[in-house]
């Protein structure tokens, strides 16, 4: 099963960022991936840039609306992510723990969906797709007894 | 969170690393193992009263030590080893846990040592290095737990008897070694991605197993080109997992899977992989070869765009690699779409004069479908029943069967 582990920070968290050693953040995060590496449980990573760079849509009028940051209410930013394959909640839970991070600073630790998390739905495309299997395993019979 | 599962993800994470710095200690692979688990139970005792320390590993691993001395105590054999150990117990603090790679690439070898049977080898590699309980194991490979843990103590008692040295192989025997290893590995995919036995055409969770067995493998070697070719393989295989099957399980070609339904991001995990072994400018293997091949359909945006005399040609090179009468047979499908089915069909005829895999369902099955695009159809339905009669897989069976009525 795939986890996705999603760093948040709150404003205050950034703006100490800004002023801690960042070469000593580098050697730190560079050794938890390269930890998840040598595992066999990394498969991706990104950090995002400078939430100012950053700017919302907003999907609650008729349109949608462009506001540059700083995002009101918000008080955790998104500023990256890791994906890893592990083979429980438990394990996710235990690789989350390890990650260089600091007071102000949260891991939100989510599941990614796959397949099994639609098999009990009518869910249209997965219907189609096997309908047409069904179809061309028809005409396969079909050319076979001519 | 429930102990036992917390307990159980240490293991999962940590277990070749424990493993690795005990039997430096005690020497002993089967006896470090042992400890290991002494020290597993004393977790799922202790730590919901303390909590999880801050340092698993390292808690097991001096646990794990503690037990050894106490074993040499009773033994009344405290002698100078002993005294190391109760130095380094008291100098080294939890959190200075750090056991060498090269500790885990010895117990890896170890794993996979030829005095082992290649049952033996898959259990002890999925169990030290995977990390994974025997419960898992036994899940895995659909076999009672009582055999899984009875293989393993035989294999721990094979090791021991033949006094196999913590240690890397020699220059001389170290290709053939890795070659072993991958082989393992492999082997544990296979399994998973086309399972020989159960009612199920393919079990993810054990192809995945073997995915980031490679993959911690290739931390581990990352000079070697053939580790980063079978990665490569792995992943590209994988990435059609999705489309592989109906919902209610039954398989679909290659030709019929809808490409949509192919996982894009590990494709091009499969293309770093084997660019990594191609980067290494040591020509590529027969792992880097296969997935090469298998990069080539991963790429093609249909099955008949697909470039078909890419493929014949690294078949070729593949076969004069390593010949393999199913090699030969794959190149025969490659060829009848580059240049023709009555050109693979003497390829075909030839492998059934040789003889070579007369027990297999492969060969009626490949010859079926060449006959019926050479429009041959009642000598291809013989061919498809004799391919349902040979095939051990339920699933396949019955595709087979539907394709002679």
């Amino acid at each position: 099963m795939k986890y996705m582990l999603i760093m948040r920070q709150t404003d205050e968290a950034l703006a100490a960022a800004k002023t801690a050693d960042t070469e000593a953040l580098i050697n730190a995060m560079g050794q938890f991936n390269e930890s998840m590496v040598k595992a066999g449980v990394l498969l991706d990573g990104d950090g995002l840039s400078d939430p100012s760079e950053g700017f919302v849509v907003d999907f609650s009028g008729p349109s949608p609306v462009l506001t540059d940051g700083p995002y009101g209410e918000t008080h955790e930013l998104f500023n990256g992510f890791w994906t890893i394959q592990v083979s429980s909640k438990e394990e996710a839970a235990e690789w989350a723990k390890r990650a260089p991070l600091s007071p102000g600073q949260k891991l939100e630790v989510r599941r990614i969906t796959d397949m099994s998390d639609f098999e009990d739905f009518a869910d249209n495309e997965y219907v189609r797709s096997e309908e047409e299997w069904r179809e061309l395993s028809a005409k396969l019979r079909e050319s076979g007894d001519s | 969170m429930d102990t036992r599962r917390a307990v159980d993800a240490v293991w999962r994470i940590e277990s070749a690393r424990i493993v690795a710095s005990l039997v430096r200690v005690v020497g002993d692979v089967g006896w470090a193992e042992d400890l290991a688990q002494e020290a597993l139970v004393d977790a799922v005792l202790q730590w919901p009263e303390s909590g999880v320390p801050q340092n698993p590993g390292a808690w097991l691993t001096a646990v794990a030590k503690r037990k050894a001395i106490d074993g040499w105590r009773r033994q009344e054999r405290l002698d100078d080893r002993y005294a190391a150990i109760a130095h380094e117990l008291s100098e080294t603090a939890e959190s200075e846990f750090e056991p060498i790679d090269d500790d885990v690439l010895r117990l890896v070898f170890i794993s996979c040592h030829p005095v082992l049977s290649r049952e033996a080898q898959i259990a002890m590699t999925l169990r030290i290095i995977g990390g994974l309980t025997t419960d898992e194991i036994g899940r895995l490979f659909l076999q009672p737990v009582a055999t899984v843990q009875q293989r393993i103590v035989r294999a721990k008692r094979t090791l021991s008897a033949a006094q196999v040295p913590f240690e890397t192989p020699e220059p001389a025997e170290w290709k053939e070694r890795l070659a072993s290893v991958l082989g393992v590995v492999y082997l544990i995919f296979t399994e998973g991605y086309s399972a020989t036995s159960g009612d199920s055409w393919m079990r993810t969770d054990l192809a995945n197993e073997a995915l980031r067995l490679g993959r911690k493998l290739a931390g581990l070697v990352p000079r070697e080109p053939e580790v980063h070719g079978l990665v490569a393989l792995m992943e590209f295989q994988a990435s059609r997992f999705a489309a592989r099957v109906t919902p209610s399980g039954e398989p679909i070609l290659l030709s019929e899977q809808d490409r949509s339904r192919w996982d894009h991001r590990q494709i091009a995990r499969g293309s770093t992989a084997l660019a990594r072994a191609d980067a290494l400018g040591r020509g590529r293997g027969t792992y880097a070869l296969q997935a090469a091949i298998a990069q080539v359909h991963a790429t093609a945006p249909t099955y008949e765009d697909t470039d078909w005399e890419r493929i014949v040609l690294l078949y070729e090179a593949l076969g004069r690699l390593a010949p393999n009468p199913v090699v030969e047979l794959n190149r025969a499908v490659a060829v009848s779409f580059a240049t023709g089915p009555a050109s693979a069909l003497i390829i075909v005829d030839e492998l059934v004069a040789g003889g070579a895999l007369a027990g297999s369902h492969l060969l009626p099955s490949v010859r079926a479908e060449l006959l019926t695009r050479l429009g041959r159809p009642d000598e291809a339905r013989v061919e498809y029943l004799r391919a349902a009669e040979l095939t051990r897989n339920e699933r396949e069976r019955a595709v087979l069967l539907a394709k002679a009525r």
